[in-house]
């Protein structure tokens, strides 16, 4: 799932402060998970902006709503009519979320409410991790199904770097060393052999946007 | 001689470093070079070391050079991508510099610029790939160049890394991918060292060990607390506190020339790779001690 943390509260205020119909307009998916960008966190930023609002004396009117998703059109479409009536849109979305809807709305701003970070699993409840890059070239059959470009500082794809450290990263000691994960890894899989091999260096044409892709079946069809 | 025929020719060899400053006054960088000039056999210059921003190391390998002493390119991979990193070694072969250390470079976190973008395209073991294809008077897409290079390569090992064992298996790679020559993180245990010489030894590659002078019992404990892959035995620790504050910086280099003696006396390596980090003066005192002048 995309994650994502709301941004600090003076930051949104300074986006929205010159404008008099606000919506604040959340997305009940990835970013509801997160507590950052869900309908519930979308009322929420609503008021705490209207109370900013009113102790500053200026005349905003500020609503909140949310939907399913606002990376599909087919989701926001329904209640485009209605938000057309704003003059900004302060999404509590991902970024994707924002870019699609700024291209469907028209001459409405949208902005971010929140700082769209990884796709990333929840480990436990409240605790998101970063354990895929989406870098368009799998290479996990290689590594024991620990990913090194997004779990390795450095993304290395030889080994661990000197700042190893313990089983530690040396960026922080709250980051575990990809490298040591995979050598344990390939060893309990008996795969050691395999580390053993040089990775030659990434096609990283793979992982640059803009990205897109179209599904081939549909597209067989289609024609 | 050459860098390459003097580890050829079994002498101990001996290196350090020369470590660009920040900004243009390089006055002291000089008198770094000329202390050394004579003294040891080749410079490393370092490249935006621990990731703070300084002098390029290309320019300063010039600088070496013009000044008489024959200098090690070391090149990370932290801060240009595969265009980069060829471009410079390309530049490097004309200039005349024709020994490169092929790091991966410490991360952006470490130095004076955080918010810096790390690059990472490629990472030691590739550019040592790099470098070899470029020997061979090719890119690294298979491109046929106008003229080759002849660098002599090295990497970098971790002989103390905990765990040890995957840092091995990316010692292999860097020989496999064409790895000539290894400078070592520093190394203060002379027996464990003789255990990973007694494996490096397998392969056909110079194994140069690394020696920091311990400034301080301080120094010490700083370093095992902080610096991965460092290990500080607590005899030596005792060693400097017994000196007393007056008299340890004196023990250390002491204890440094004592290595030195050993690793040279007892053939456990093919020479040092002494990292002074700002006493660069002190290096002709600690070889003469170990009596190598």
């Amino acid at each position: 799932m995309i994650t994502g943390e709301q941004k600090p509260f003076e930051e949104i205020w300074n986006m929205v402060k010159d404008f008099k119909k606000v919506l604040v307009f959340g997305c009940n998916t990835c970013v509801a998970i997160c507590h950052a960008g869900g309908g519930k966190e979308a009322e929420i930023l609503a008021s705490l902006l209207r109370m900013r609002a009113a102790e500053e004396g200026a005349a905003i009117e500020i609503n909140h709503a949310a939907v399913e998703r606002h990376c599909e059109p087919e989701f926001f479409q329904p209640v485009m009519e209605n938000i057309r009536t704003y003059d900004l849109i302060l999404s509590t979305a991902c970024g994707v979320g924002v870019n699609l809807l700024s291209e469907n709305i028209g001459d409405i701003p949208v902005f971010p409410a929140i700082n769209t970070e990884f796709f990333g699993a929840v480990p436990r409840a409240g605790e998101f991790t970063e354990l895929c890059a989406g870098c368009g070239n799998c290479i996990l059959h290689l590594t024991g199904g620990i990913c090194p470009i997004a779990r390795c500082s450095k993304s290395l794809l030889n080994g661990p770097c000197g700042g190893t450290n313990n089983g530690n990263c040396e960026v922080s000691p709250d980051i575990k060393c990809a490298w040591v994960l995979i050598y344990d890894r390939m060893k309990k899989l008996n795969k050691l052999d395999l580390m053993k091999e040089i990775n030659e260096a990434k096609d990283w044409s793979k992982a640059q946007g803009p990205r897109n892709f179209k599904v081939k079946v549909l597209e067989e069809i289609k024609k | 001689m050459s860098f390459q025929e003097i580890l050829d020719s079994g002498k101990f060899a001996v290196t350090a470093e020369i470590g660009p400053p920040k900004g243009t006054d390089i006055k002291e960088m000089y008198h770094h070079i000329e202390v050394l000039k004579g003294k040891i056999d080749v410079a490393n210059v370092t490249d935006n070391q621990s990731a703070v921003m300084r002098i390029s190391s290309l320019a300063v390998c010039k600088i070496v050079l013009d000044n008489g002493m024959e200098p090690v390119l070391q090149m990370t991979c932290r801060d240009r991508n595969r265009i980069g990193l060829q471009a410079d070694l390309l530049g490097a072969s004309v200039l005349g510099i024709h020994n490169v250390l092929c790091l991966t470079g410490d991360h952006v976190n470490a130095g004076d610029h955080k918010q810096a973008k790390s690059v990472y395209d490629v990472e030691s073991v590739q550019l040592l790939k790099i470098v070899e294809g470029m020997n061979n008077g090719k890119d690294m897409s298979g491109n046929e160049m106008k003229g080759g290079t002849k660098f002599y390569a090295g990497a970098v090992v971790t002989p103390e890394a905990n765990p040890l064992e995957p840092q091995l298996v990316k010692f292999e790679k860097k020989v496999k991918a064409g790895a000539k020559f290894f400078q070592t993180q520093a190394i203060y245990d002379m027996e464990k060292f003789k255990t990973f010489m007694a494996y490096a030894r397998k392969f056909p590659v110079k194994v140069l060990a690394g020696i920091v002078v311990l400034k301080s019992a301080g120094m010490a404990n700083f370093m095992n607390k902080n610096v991965p892959g460092i290990s500080v035995p607590q005899v030596l620790i005792d060693e400097l506190k017994a000196a007393g504050k007056e008299k340890s910086l004196e023990t250390g280099i002491n204890i440094a020339a004592r290595h030195i003696k050993q690793l040279k006396d007892e053939k456990v390596c093919d020479g040092v790779h002494i990292m002074a980090i700002g006493m660069e003066d002190k290096v002709p005192m600690i070889m003469e001690r170990a009596g190598l002048l």
